[in-house]
C-alpha cells in the first residue's frame, strides 16, 4: 500500500523531534516559490492588461508612419485608407525654461484634434489632456518639469515658440516611462507648430497618421491589403494587432528573465532542503533498522520519509506561496517603468496554485536522492553499527537524476519563448552547479592533502571540517558561490558600461555636442563658441541618404530576396548620415585600402565602417548607389575602417571624399569642451536665443540618464538577486545549523579535553572563514568570467575586471558566512559541556 | 516438551569477503528449538553469537546453510519476505533497548501491531504496558525513561505480536544487576504466558542456566550444547 494512513502517522510522529529544524529546512524553498508565485502571477496580470488595454497600447486602430514628410503619393494611400484621422509630427529639438534658464534635448510632438482615439494621457490638472490643443499651451512630461522645477503656467520655449504649460504629463497611452528619460516629451498643438520653425525639409522628424475606424472595419484585412503599397512609399503600417506582438514580446522576456532568476532561487533551495534532508536522514538510520526488523519493508519504511520530504514541501509552498501573493503587490511597482501598460494588481491563483505546485515537485525531487539510501538499511544495522550502504550502483538514483534533470527543463522550456533558450538555460545552471560542486570536490581533496602536522592544531582542525564525513562544503559552495557570481555578475556589467561611457575628467574629450547646425549658422556658432574661449574639437557635415542599389542589385529586389541570401532589413532600408572628409578621426582605425583614395572619374570611392560592410556583404572595389535625397550616386568601397562607437563623438558608417557632397542639403554637428557645468549653461542659453534650431547635447546629462536607466534595470535584477541572496542565506542558516549538530559532539568533547572556549571558536571560525573565502572566490571568479562574456560579447566593450569590488565581495562574504556561523554556535560556546552532555 | 520445532537451523556457514580471502564468522551450526522452549546462545566476543541470531530471526542471508521458522524456509526469502515474517513471527529484544526516540512509550509498543495493520494496537499497548508497570509512563518518551523502563517498553513492544519465538541479544547488557534480575523475570513470565520460544544471547552464565538448553559458540563453530 502506497502513502496509507500508518506512512502519514509514522511520518508526524518520526518528524517530532526535528519539526522546527525541518520547518527551517523548508524556509530554504520558501523564497524561490514567493518568487515564482509572484512573478507567474505578474505574468498573468500583464497578460490581462495587454488583452484589456489592447487598443489604447496604439491609441488609434491604425498608425501609419515615415521619416519624411507625406510625399503626394503616400497623401493618397492615407486618404484611401480613410477613417477617423489625427496627425502627429515629432522631432528632437531644445527646449529653454525662461523662468530658470534651463535647457534640454527633448521630442517635440505636435498633433491634431483626436488622439488618442482610445486611452487618454494621464495629466496633472487632468484636463489639460484635452484642453492643450485649444488654450494653446504645451504638455511637458513630468520628469521635465521636475529637473527645472517648473510649474503649470510658466512658459516653454521652443524654437521660436513660446508656450504656458498647460499641464504635466504623467503616462502616454502604450509608452513605457523609462524611455522619457533619454529624451522627455512635449506636446504641443499642431497649430503651433509651424511657429517653432524648428521643422526643415532636412530636418530629422517623424510624421504619422493615427486613425480610428468604426468596429465593423477588419484592420488586419486592410493593412494587410496596403503593406506592399506602403513598403514601396517607405511608409510603416502598425495595427493594434502589430504592438501586442512586439509588447508580448518584450514582455515575455521581461517574465522569463525574472522567472528564471526565482526559478535559480528555487533550485538553491532544492539543493539546500536536499542537504539538510541528508543529514536528517543519516540521524534516522538506526530508527529505520528498528521498523526494518519489526517487519517494515524497505519501501514502507523509505515512503516515510518521502512523506516527510511532501510535508516540508507542502509547507514551503503555502509559506512561500502566501508571501509571494503579499509580494504581488510591489512587483509590479518594480517593473512599471518598463511596460507600457497600466498593471493592475489582482490576485492570479492559476498561476499561483501553478508555481505553488512547481515549487512542491522541485522539492520533493530533491529529497530523493538523499531518501533513497534507507532503500538499502540493512535491519542488522539494530546489532551492528552501520550505515546506509553507499548509493554507487544504485540504479533508482540515476532515475532520480533523469527525473530531477527532466523537471529542471520541463520548467525551462515551460518559461522560455523559444525551446533553445530554455535548453540552454538548463545547459548553463546545470554547469555553473557542476563547476561549483567540481570546486568543492576539489577543494575538500585539497584540504585532505595540505594539512601539515607541522600548522598549529586550530588550522589543521578548521581545514579538516572540509573534507570529514558530513561536511557542508558542496553546499556552501553551492548556496553562497552561486548568489556571489549571479549578483557581482550584474553588477561588474552595471560598473563597466558606466566606466566605459564615462569620459575622463581631463584631456580633449568632448562634453557638449551640437548638431543639426545649418551651414549659414556655422560662422555664427564658432563665434560664439570662440567669444567664450571654448574650442571646436570636431566639425563634421551630415548629409541624409539610403541605399538604393548594392553590387548591382535594387534594394526593392534585395527585400525580397531570402533573408539568408543578404544583408538585414534594416541595414537596406536604414537612412544614413554620413559625412565627407579627406583624413580619419581618432576613433576611427583602417582595416583595408587608403583614405583619402584616388577618385575615378564616373563614381565616388567611399570609406565604408567594417561592421556595416560585413553586414552588407561588400568588400573594397563593391559598388554601392545611394539616394541622397533623390539624386543617385555612384560610390565603390575604397577603403574599410573601425570605428570605436563607445566614444562620445560624431560617427559616420559612410565617409565621403571633400567635394563630392557639398551640393547636397547638409546640416553639421560641432562638439567642444565646456570647463564647468555653469558655463556650459550659459553657453547653452546663448545659444539656443541666437539659434533656436540648433540641438545641444549635454553629454554628461546623457551619462546620467544612462546611469539611471541602468539602475532601473539593476533593480529589477537585484530584485531577482534578492530572492537568490537570500535563498542562499537561508541555505547558509540552516546548513550551519545542521552542521552545529554535527560538530556540536566534537566540540563538546574537545572541551572535556580540556580545550579552551577561544580555541574551538578559532576552529569554527577557522572553518566558516575557509568555506566563505573559496566560495566568494569561486563565485567571484564566475562573476568575472560572466561579466567578461556579456560586455565582451553583449555590449562588445572592452572588460576591465575591479579588483576592488571583487576583494570587497570576498571579503564580506566570509564575514558574513563567519558571523552567521558564530551566531548559530554563540549556544554551543557558551553552555558547560555537562549540560550539553547531558542534553544530548 | 512439545516436539515441533519453531526454530531449525541445518548446517549455517556465514562468510565475508574481505581484502584477504573470505572471512568465515560461522561455520557448519545445525540446532532445533520447540514451541515455548528456551536456548541461550554464549561465547566469548566474536565467537559469532550475533551473527547466529541475526540469521536466525532473517536479518541477514547465510552463505550456506538453511533456516525454517515455524516450518517456513527463510534463507531462500528475499529481504522484503523475511520482513513480513518478522511482523508475523518474531519479537525483539536489544541489549540497548532500540526505541524510536520519536515516539511515547504507547506509540513504540504500537508499532508491531501498525505495521501489520491489524486494529486495536492502542489497547493492547496500553494492556501490555500495565502488565510491564508502565501504566504511568506510556506517555512518555525513551529519553524520559530510565534504562530499566526503556527495557520494559520493548519487552511490550516484543510481545504485542503474540510472537512465535523472541530473540533476545544481551537483554541486561546495559543495566544494572537489580535492572536486571525485574526485566529478566519480566521476560520469562511473558514468555511463559505467551508461549512463545526464546533465544538469548548472552554473556551472563546465569542468566543462560535459566533457559532449556545452550548453545555455546567459540571462533564460529558450535563447540556445545547443553
Amino acid at each position: 500500500m502506497m502513502f496509507d494512513r500508518w506512512i502519514w502517522l509514522m511520518a508526524w510522529r518520526d518528524s517530532r523531534a526535528s519539526r522546527r529544524k525541518l520547518f527551517l529546512f523548508s524556509c530554504s524553498i520558501v523564497l524561490g516559490i514567493a518568487a515564482l508565485v509572484s512573478i507567474t502571477s505578474l505574468g498573468r496580470n500583464l497578460e490581462l492588461a495587454v488583452a484589456d488595454q489592447a487598443k489604447t497600447l496604439l491609441g488609434a486602430d491604425l498608425v501609419v508612419s515615415a521619416r519624411q514628410p507625406f510625399s503626394a503619393r503616400a497623401e493618397e494611400l492615407i486618404k484611401e485608407l480613410g477613417g477617423e484621422q489625427a496627425r502627429e509630427v515629432a522631432f528632437s529639438s531644445m527646449a529653454l525654461f525662461p523662468k530658470t534658464e534651463g535647457t534640454r534635448l527633448v521630442q517635440i510632438r505636435s498633433l491634431t484634434d483626436g488622439f488618442p482615439f482610445y486611452g487618454k494621457f494621464e495629466t496633472a490638472p487632468v484636463e489639460a489632456g484635452e484642453s492643450f490643443r485649444s488654450l494653446p499651451g504645451a504638455l511637458v512630461e513630468e520628469s521635465l518639469m521636475n529637473q527645472f522645477n517648473a510649474k503649470v503656467g510658466d512658459p516653454i520655449k521652443l524654437g521660436q515658440l513660446i508656450l504656458p504649460i498647460a499641464g504635466i504629463l504623467q503616462k502616454i497611452p502604450g509608452e513605457a516611462l523609462v524611455f522619457s528619460t533619454i529624451a522627455p516629451r512635449v506636446y504641443i498643438p499642431a497649430t503651433e507648430l509651424p511657429k517653432t520653425k524648428l521643422v526643415k525639409a532636412e530636418s530629422l522628424a517623424r510624421f504619422k497618421v493615427f486613425i480610428k475606424y468604426p468596429s465593423t472595419i477588419n484592420v488586419e484585412a486592410l493593412a494587410k491589403k496596403h503593406r506592399n503599397t506602403s513598403k514601396d512609399l517607405r511608409l510603416e503600417l502598425e495595427t493594434v494587432e502589430d504592438r501586442k506582438r512586439d509588447l508580448g514580446r518584450s514582455l515575455n522576456n521581461l517574465q522569463t528573465f525574472l522567472s528564471l532568476g526565482g526559478f535559480i532561487a528555487l533550485l538553491l533551495g532544492g539543493v539546500g532542503v536536499a542537504s539538510a534532508i541528508h543529514v536528517h536522514v543519516k540521524e534516522k538510520v538506526p530508527g529505520v533498522a528498528v521498523l526494518r526488523c519489526l517487519g517494515a519493508s524497505a519501501s514502507r519504511t523509505v515512503q516515510i520519509y518521502v512523506a516527510q520530504g511532501m510535508g516540508l514541501g507542502l509547507t514551503g509552498a503555502i509559506v512561500g506561496g502566501a508571501l509571494g501573493v503579499i509580494l504581488q503587490f510591489f512587483l509590479p511597482r518594480v517593473v512599471q517603468d518598463f511596460v507600457a501598460l497600466q498593471i493592475d494588481y489582482r490576485i492570479a491563483w492559476p498561476s499561483v496554485f501553478g508555481a505553488m505546485g512547481a515549487g512542491f515537485l522541485i522539492c520533493v525531487l530533491f529529497t530523493l536522492l538523499p531518501i533513497l539510501p534507507l532503500r538499502r538499511v540493512s535491519p542488522l544495522a539494530v546489532l551492528r553499527a552501520s550505515e546506509a550502504e553507499p548509493l554507487q550502483g544504485d540504479p533508482a538514483r540515476w532515475l532520480i537524476f533523469g527525473l530531477m534533470g527532466l523537471g529542471i527543463t520541463a520548467f525551462s522550456l515551460w518559461q522560455s519563448t523559444k525551446w533553445y533558450h530554455g535548453l540552454a538555460f538548463t545547459g548553463g545552471i546545470l554547469a555553473a552547479f557542476g563547476l561549483l560542486a567540481g570546486v568543492a570536490k576539489i577543494l575538500t581533496q585539497v584540504a585532505r592533502k595540505v594539512i601539515s602536522r607541522s600548522w598549529p592544531y586550530v588550522w589543521r582542525q578548521g581545514l579538516a571540517n572540509l573534507h570529514r564525513p558530513n561536511n557542508r562544503t558542496t553546499l556552501l559552495m553551492l548556496s553562497l558561490g552561486l548568489g556571489t557570481f549571479l549578483v557581482l555578475t550584474m553588477f561588474l556589467v552595471q560598473q563597466t558600461l558606466l566606466v566605459d561611457l564615462l569620459p575622463s575628467g581631463h584631456g580633449r574629450q568632448p562634453n557638449t555636442v551640437l548638431f543639426d547646425v545649418q551651414s549659414d549658422q556655422i560662422e555664427g556658432v564658432e563665434r560664439l563658441l570662440k567669444d567664450r574661449d571654448l574650442e571646436i574639437l570636431q566639425r563634421s557635415p551630415v548629409v541624409t541618404m539610403r541605399l538604393a542599389s548594392v553590387k548591382g542589385r535594387a534594394i526593392g529586389d534585395l527585400l525580397k530576396a531570402p533573408d539568408r541570401q543578404r544583408a538585414p532589413n534594416w541595414v537596406l532600408r536604414r537612412e544614413f548620415r554620413s559625412t565627407w572628409r579627406d583624413q580619419l578621426v581618432d576613433t576611427e582605425e583602417s582595416v583595408a585600402g587608403y583614405w583619402p583614395a584616388e577618385r575615378a572619374q564616373d563614381v565616388t570611392p567611399i570609406s565604408l565602417e567594417s561592421g556595416i560592410a560585413k553586414d552588407l556583404g561588400v568588400t573594397i572595389g563593391d559598388d554601392l548607389v545611394f539616394d541622397v535625397q533623390g539624386v543617385p550616386i555612384t560610390t565603390r568601397v575604397a577603403h574599410l575602417r573601425n570605428v570605436d562607437w563607445r566614444r562620445m563623438s560624431p560617427n559616420f558608417f559612410v565617409v565621403f571624399p571633400s567635394n563630392s557632397l557639398e551640393a547636397a542639403p547638409a546640416f553639421h554637428i560641432l562638439t567642444t569642451r565646456t570647463p564647468t557645468a555653469a558655463a556650459g549653461a550659459e553657453m547653452h542659453h546663448e545659444l539656443i536665443g541666437t539659434f533656436p534650431n540648433i540641438s545641444l547635447i549635454d553629454l554628461t546629462l546623457v551619462l546620467k540618464t544612462v546611469d539611471v536607466i541602468i539602475s532601473k534595470i539593476s533593480l529589477a535584477v537585484r530584485f531577482m538577486a534578492m530572492f537568490i541572496l537570500g535563498t542562499g542565506f537561508l541555505v547558509l542558516v540552516a546548513a550551519i545549523l545542521t552542521g552545529r549538530y554535527q560538530r556540536m559532539q566534537e566540540s563538546i568533547l574537545l572541551r572535556t579535553l580540556g580545550a579552551s572556549r577561544r580555541k574551538v571558536l578559532q576552529i569554527l571560525l577557522i572553518e566558516y572563514f575557509l568555506l566563505g573565502f573559496f566560495a566568494s572566490l569561486t563565485g567571484v571568479l564566475l562573476a568575472l568570467g560572466g561579466a567578461w562574456a556579456l560586455v565582451h560579447f553583449t555590449f562588445k566593450l572592452p572588460f576591465h575586471p575591479p579588483m576592488l569590488a571583487a576583494m570587497v565581495t570576498v571579503t564580506s562574504v566570509c564575514v558574513i558566512t563567519m558571523g552567521t556561523g558564530l551566531a548559530m554556535s554563540w549556544g554551543v560556546l557558551n553552555r558547560p559541556p555537562l549540560e550539553i552532555l547531558r542534553g544530548e | 516438551m512439545n516436539d515441533k520445532l519453531v526454530l531449525e537451523v541445518n548446517a549455517l556457514t556465514k562468510s565475508y569477503s574481505t581484502s584477504g580471502g573470505p572471512l568465515t564468522v560461522l561455520r557448519d551450526v545445525t540446532f532445533g528449538l520447540g514451541e515455548s522452549r528456551t536456548c541461550a546462545i554464549v561465547g566469548p566476543s566474536g565467537s559469532g553469537k550475533t551473527t547466529l541470531l541475526g540469521l536466525c530471526a532473517g536479518l541477514d542471508q547465510p552463505t550456506s546453510g538453511t533456516v525454517h521458522l515455524n516450518g517456513i524456509g527463510i534463507h531462500g526469502m528475499n529481504e522484503d519476505g523475511r520482513a513480513q515474517l518478522r511482523s508475523l513471527l518474531i519479537g525483539f529484544v536489544f541489549q540497548n533497548f532500540q526505541l524510536l526516540s520519536t515516539l511515547t512509550a504507547r506509540e513504540n509498543v504500537m508499532v508491531p501491531v501498525e505495521l501489520r495493520g491489524d486494529s486495536g494496537a492502542d489497547d493492547l499497548a496500553i494492556e501490555l504496558l500495565d502488565r510491564v508497570g508502565l501504566a504511568d509512563r506510556m506517555d512518555h518518551y525513551p529519553v524520559q525513561l530510565s534504562g530499566g523502563e526503556q527495557q520494559r517498553v520493548a519487552l511490550a513492544r516484543a510481545f504485542i505480536n503474540r510472537p512465535k519465538i523472541l530473540f533476545a541479544d544481551e537483554p541486561t547488557g546495559n543495566l544494572d544487576s537489580d535492572t536486571s534480575g525485574k526485566v529478566i523475570d519480566l521476560l520469562f513470565d511473558l514468555n511463559r504466558a505467551a508461549g512463545t520460544a526464546l533465544v538469548l544471547v548472552t554473556h551472563n552464565l546465569e542468566l543462560a542456566s535459566m533457559t532449556d538448553c545452550i548453545i555455546k559458540l567459540r571462533g564460529g563453530k558450535m563447540v556445545g550444547s547443553l
